[in-house]
């Protein structure tokens, strides 16, 4: 779960990224905040495989 | 980054990156008086090797990789510029009010490299500190510089991002990779309260800071927002009414939830006011900065209360919730409540840059070099407390100290 995450993080950011460089105009903006949801979600993911270790270890 | 042009804002610039350090030092005390008191002569001799080992090293790699004294590297393609020239800063004019340019980075990475600390005290060995930011000052900071540059439009004055957010980041990265204290969390993951050995520090050092965010607000306004030295006024004001906004939202939601505040989390708030201040403390008006800092002050309180129960995260200063959940909100916050259209869009680039590179890059670095140079500390040296295992003196020597009746048996 945790790598996945991180794989989405950087997903979300190759989408802002992509928006940024390949397209021009009005339709930037979408894609960006698509990338940014994308990391959200992704960010969501790593909490939550870090959940299980974090008690673990205590 | 603006150069400071004339000799009256050259000077006042410089006067401003003079009271940077405070901030170091108020961060300082406040990790060292949230700790525990064994290991509080290691919290304040490891911030000053963290601060000492960042500065080298920006000076031997980090402004080469930022590429702080070039002309804008993006326009010729930043990988073909990349490593530059410019190691060991070489081709600075220093009799040239345009070298002061290269403070602002310094310090603030010094300052960044700083934050992660509060997070892992009690528990992050000296070495594994100085080795990890070697990586921080040399790399990770100064690519996020790096990558912002592209975007001239990104309001970040004061760091909000590029030192509290990437700091804030590193910090989360630095609990998961070492896991939480000893006997902080039960088997049921219910977490115990080990509590601050020092409130006055974390108080004092909170004093301290407000000095140090006044210089180094004012000076990223001037150098990173191209604000006028009149304008330092506004800063100021924006700065300080942020963080008493933000300390008191934070004692009344602390006196809603506790019944009564709590005494480290209105000094939280503080610095979560300062925190969130700093990115739009160039072009907010008082009002909305004193709303920044409102949010900012509720948000820290629930945030560090989320992180401990819900998401097992131990985090002994709150930094992750101070730095990096209101550093974002004051990116955010910039974004927010400009006047220019599309400013909100071109923060969120910043936030996503920060989340979608530099966390998973500082994670995967520091989970790389913590395979080869065992971060944390071993039990019994956490059991002993790091004075006494790291350094061979207690900080307190003549203080019976060392009670662990907090702890769950």
């Amino acid at each position: 779960m945790k790598l996945g995450g991180f794989l989405l993080l950087l997903s979300g950011w190759g989408i802002v990224v992509a928006a940024l460089t390949l397209l021009h105009g009005h339709v930037v903006a979408p894609f960006i905040y698509a990338g940014f949801a994308v990391e959200i979600l992704g960010l969501v993911l790593v909490f939550r495989g870090h959940l299980p270790a974090a008690v673990k270890l205590g | 980054m603006d150069a400071p042009t004339n000799l009256l804002a050259f000077g006042l610039c410089l006067i401003f990156l003079i009271l940077v350090p405070f901030t170091v030092a108020g961060l300082a005390l406040i990790n060292a008086g949230l700790g525990r008191s064994r290991s509080a002569a290691h919290a304040m001799t490891t911030a000053l090797c963290v601060m000492a080992t960042a500065m080298l090293t920006y000076f031997a790699l980090g402004s080469a990789v930022q590429g702080a004294h070039e002309p804008p590297l993006w326009n010729n393609g930043w990988l073909a510029t990349l490593p530059s020239k410019n190691f060991f800063f070489h081709g600075i004019s220093w009799d040239q009010p345009a070298a002061a340019q290269i403070l602002l980075p310094l310090l603030g990475i010094s300052l960044a490299s700083v934050v992660p600390l509060g997070a892992v005290s009690d528990r992050l060995r000296l070495g594994a500190a100085c080795a990890s930011t070697v990586l921080f000052a040399g790399l990770i900071d100064p690519l996020f510089l790096r990558a912002m540059a592209r975007f001239g439009a990104f309001q970040d004055a004061g760091g909000s991002g590029f030192i509290q957010a990437v700091g804030g980041l590193t910090a989360l990265a630095f609990v998961w990779l070492l896991g939480p204290r000893q006997g902080k969390y039960a088997h049921g993951g219910m977490p115990a309260a080990i509590p601050a050995h020092n409130q006055v520090f974390v108080l004092f050092g909170c004093m301290l800071s407000w000095i140090g965010w006044l210089g180094l607000n004012s000076a990223g306004a001037m150098m990173r927002a191209g604000a006028q030295a009149e304008q330092s006024i506004l800063v100021v004001v924006n700065t300080t009414f942020a963080a008493a906004a933000s300390a008191l939202a934070a004692a009344a939601t602390t006196r809603i939830r506790f019944r009564r505040p709590d005494a480290s989390l209105v000094g939280n708030g503080w610095m979560a006011g300062l925190v969130a201040s700093s990115a739009g403390c160039a072009t907010l008006k008082p009002a909305t900065a004193t709303i920044t800092g409102i949010v900012a002050g509720v948000l820290v309180v629930l945030s560090v209360e989320w992180f401990e129960l819900h998401l097992k995260v131990d985090d002994p200063c709150g930094s992750v919730s101070v730095h990096a959940v209101c550093g974002i909100w004051g990116l955010l916050a910039a974004g927010i409540f400009a006047e220019r259209a599309g400013q909100f869009t071109v923060q969120i680039i910043g936030i996503a840059t920060l989340l979608g590179f530099i966390f998973p890059l500082t994670y995967g670095l520091n989970y790389l070099l913590n395979r080869f140079l065992v971060y944390r500390v071993s039990p019994d040296g956490e059991r002993q407390g790091l004075d006494l295992h790291e350094l061979g003196a207690d900080a307190y020597p003549e203080f019976v100290v060392h009670a662990d009746e907090f702890l769950q048996r």
